[in-house]
């Protein structure tokens, strides 16, 4: 099929351009210079290709991170118009030995990402096997687990939020119903934070479903049938066959999701702003507030290195504890 | 007994299935239940002392978002930036998946990757300071640039993927027959995986459409994307939580419709390649 396409397609569009046949040495240098730039272009196919999407990627990404490095060695407060001023390592001094709100911070955040992650993988893993089965409707049950990681972030997280309000919100409305006392939610500052990982949780467990149910599906029938004959139950066979099984993609799925979990920011901004207090403030929003609400540029800069160095340190560790595994 | 007990048995462990089931689904169909019927709720019923469950349906809420608001502005300003930020991301990260895919070159996939396990963050305060400098805050190549950075490695990932499943002879076909190398990728690569292309291109407006962080300081007055606008309704004064579900029920719509298209690549592209649907 494409031969033919390719082999009709090519003289048609040469006699397009070019009127009848030409003899293969033309003597307009024009097509000469074409045709040496395309075999040039032939032999490094690859450096072409990719070059234009890694220049971009070196442009936006590599140049900031640079940049970022310069600033976090200056004091610069007050927006981009002003002049930075070199300062050493004054920032990270101060970030390490004097600023309890950025400890705070990194704790809070890799309390949210642990104990989120956790709840995720724990749930995900039990949808996923409940979405295993033949069922009536499953397409349609699908596609309400995916709405929720799809669905506009900043949506979800209004929504809840909603939800959430002490006298508008649905919520107490349940909890009164049920005889319970109403709660402040997001107001209370020792149930904020555990509250933004339900939303996270409400979030993604949905993935780490699907990435499961893809590898369940994936599975051979063999050992199933073979624990049958040895008399296994249903929670026997899940536990010594199933899930030893599925654990590598589960442990793929959990580590993009630890990854994005220490990024945490849409729902946080949204929903409390790092409040009450700083009861919510991770080192994203933290990061994010001293940049766009004080203005302290070379002192936030001095904290991304930071909190870039942790996603860094957090992930490659995960990644390699995985490889040793396997 | 015995044959009689099975059947009963059979029942129960279908029931409790289905009651499990149920239990998973209520959660996830609730949070959006809720956001519709908040956004049909009259105002009196709003905000009236006591939860409503039970309220006359009315469109008032969704006429108050597109009297009072620039919200088709704001839509159309998502729009446009993510259409830009995906054709480009489709011009330059289309040629670099192929050759990636052909020539078995996974470093450079890790080089593009990066970009996504990077935290937006920390490119977002230097690309403000530049941008601020370039005199480019509040317009849509800010934006759209911003947005390359969510597009670029979702499609070439996911292309990466496409890429590598064509069959050698498709590429050998075409060498055979003389063809040069762009020639062969624009007339016969890209034709055979239009439809992987096309999920791709779907599933990076949709992350473009949804992302925040970048135009909530990037964008102004003029170039304010929809998740930065319905965000800040919440500040204008007295909260209207009405208009703020009818705002993020027609903000959801499009990436519902458009998820229906790509549903099977969605779980995919997400996991960043490393699962293959």
């Amino acid at each position: 099929m494409t031969d033919t396409k390719t082999a009709i397609g090519v003289p048609r569009e040469r006699n397009r351009s070019g009127g009848p046949r030409r003899t293969p040495r033309s003597a307009r240098g024009g097509e000469s210079v074409g045709r040496r730039l395309s075999a040039w272009v032939d032999r490094h196919v690859l450096a072409v290709f990719t070059t234009p999407a890694l220049a971009f990627i070196a442009l936006t990404m590599l140049f900031p991170v640079v940049f970022t490095i310069y600033l976090s060695l200056t004091h610069w407060v007050g927006g981009a118009s002003r002049a930075p001023e070199f300062i050493g390592l004054e920032n990270f001094i101060r970030l390490f030995t004097d600023d309890e709100r950025f400890w705070l911070a990194t704790l809070r955040t890799i309390l949210l990402t642990a104990g989120a992650v956790l709840a995720q993988t724990v749930l995900g893993v039990a949808i996923a096997v409940l979405l295993h089965r033949k069922f009536v409707l499953s397409g349609l049950v699908r596609s309400v687990v995916l709405l929720p990681m799809i669905a506009t972030p900043v949506a979800i997280a209004l929504v809840w939020r909603l939800m959430f309000h002490p006298q508008l919100g649905v919520l107490n409305d349940i909890l009164v119903r049920l005889g319970l006392p109403p709660s402040d939610w997001l107001a209370n500052p020792d149930l904020a934070l555990f509250l933004v990982g339900v939303v996270d949780t409400w979030e993604w467990a949905p993935l780490i479903a699907l990435i499961t149910l893809a590898g369940l599906t994936a599975l051979p029938e063999e050992p199933f049938e073979a624990a049958s004959i040895d008399g296994a139950n249903g929670w026997q066979k899940f536990w010594h066959v199933t899930l030893p099984m599925v654990r590598p993609i589960v442990v793929v799925a959990v580590v993009l999701r630890l990854i994005e979990a220490l990024k945490t920011f849409d729902p946080i901004l949204v929903m409390t702003n790092g409040g009450p207090g700083f009861a919510t403030e991770t080192l994203n929003i933290y990061a994010y507030n001293i940049a766009f609400q004080y203005q302290q540029l070379g002192y936030s800069a001095a904290l991304l290195i930071v909190f870039f160095l942790l996603v860094l340190l957090i992930s490659s560790s995960v990644l390699s504890l995985r490889r040793g595994k396997e | 007994m015995t044959a009689r007990r099975r059947p009963v048995r059979k029942v129960a462990a279908r029931t409790g299935f289905y009651a499990l089931l149920l239990l998973m689904l209520v959660p996830f169909a609730f949070v959006f239940w809720y956001m519709i019927s908040t956004s049909l709720k009259p105002q009196q019923a709003l905000t009236s002392s006591t939860f409503q469950w039970t309220f006359t349906p009315t469109l008032a809420n969704y006429a108050q978002v597109m009297q009072q608001t620039d919200f088709l502005e704001f839509a159309l300003n998502s729009m446009l930036v993510g259409l830009g930020s995906v054709a480009i991301a489709l011009g330059l990260g289309l040629p670099a998946a192929y050759a990636i895919a052909r020539y078995k070159a996974p470093k450079l996939a890790g080089i593009i990757l990066s970009a996504r396990v990077t935290p937006g963050i920390t490119f977002l305060i230097p690309l403000f300071i530049i941008f601020s400098r370039l005199d480019w805050v509040d317009t849509y190549r800010a934006l759209i640039v911003a947005h390359l950075l969510i597009t670029l490695p979702l499609v070439t990932w996911l292309m990466i993927g496409f890429f590598e499943e064509l069959p050698q002879e498709i590429i050998d076909s075409a060498r055979v027959d003389g063809a040069s190398a762009i020639r062969t990728f624009l007339q016969v690569i890209l034709p055979v995986t239009r439809g992987g292309i096309a999920s791709a291109a779907i599933l990076a407006f949709i992350f473009s459409w949804n992302h925040f962080m970048f135009s909530v300081v990037l964008a102004g007055r003029t170039t304010r994307t929809l998740p930065v606008a319905v965000f800040e309704f919440m500040s204008y004064g007295q909260i209207n939580w009405g208009a703020i579900a009818a705002a993020a029920t027609v903000m959801t719509i499009p990436v519902v419709v458009l998820a229906m298209f790509a549903q099977r690549h969605i779980v995919q592209g997400l996991a960043g390649g490393a699962v293959k649907g």
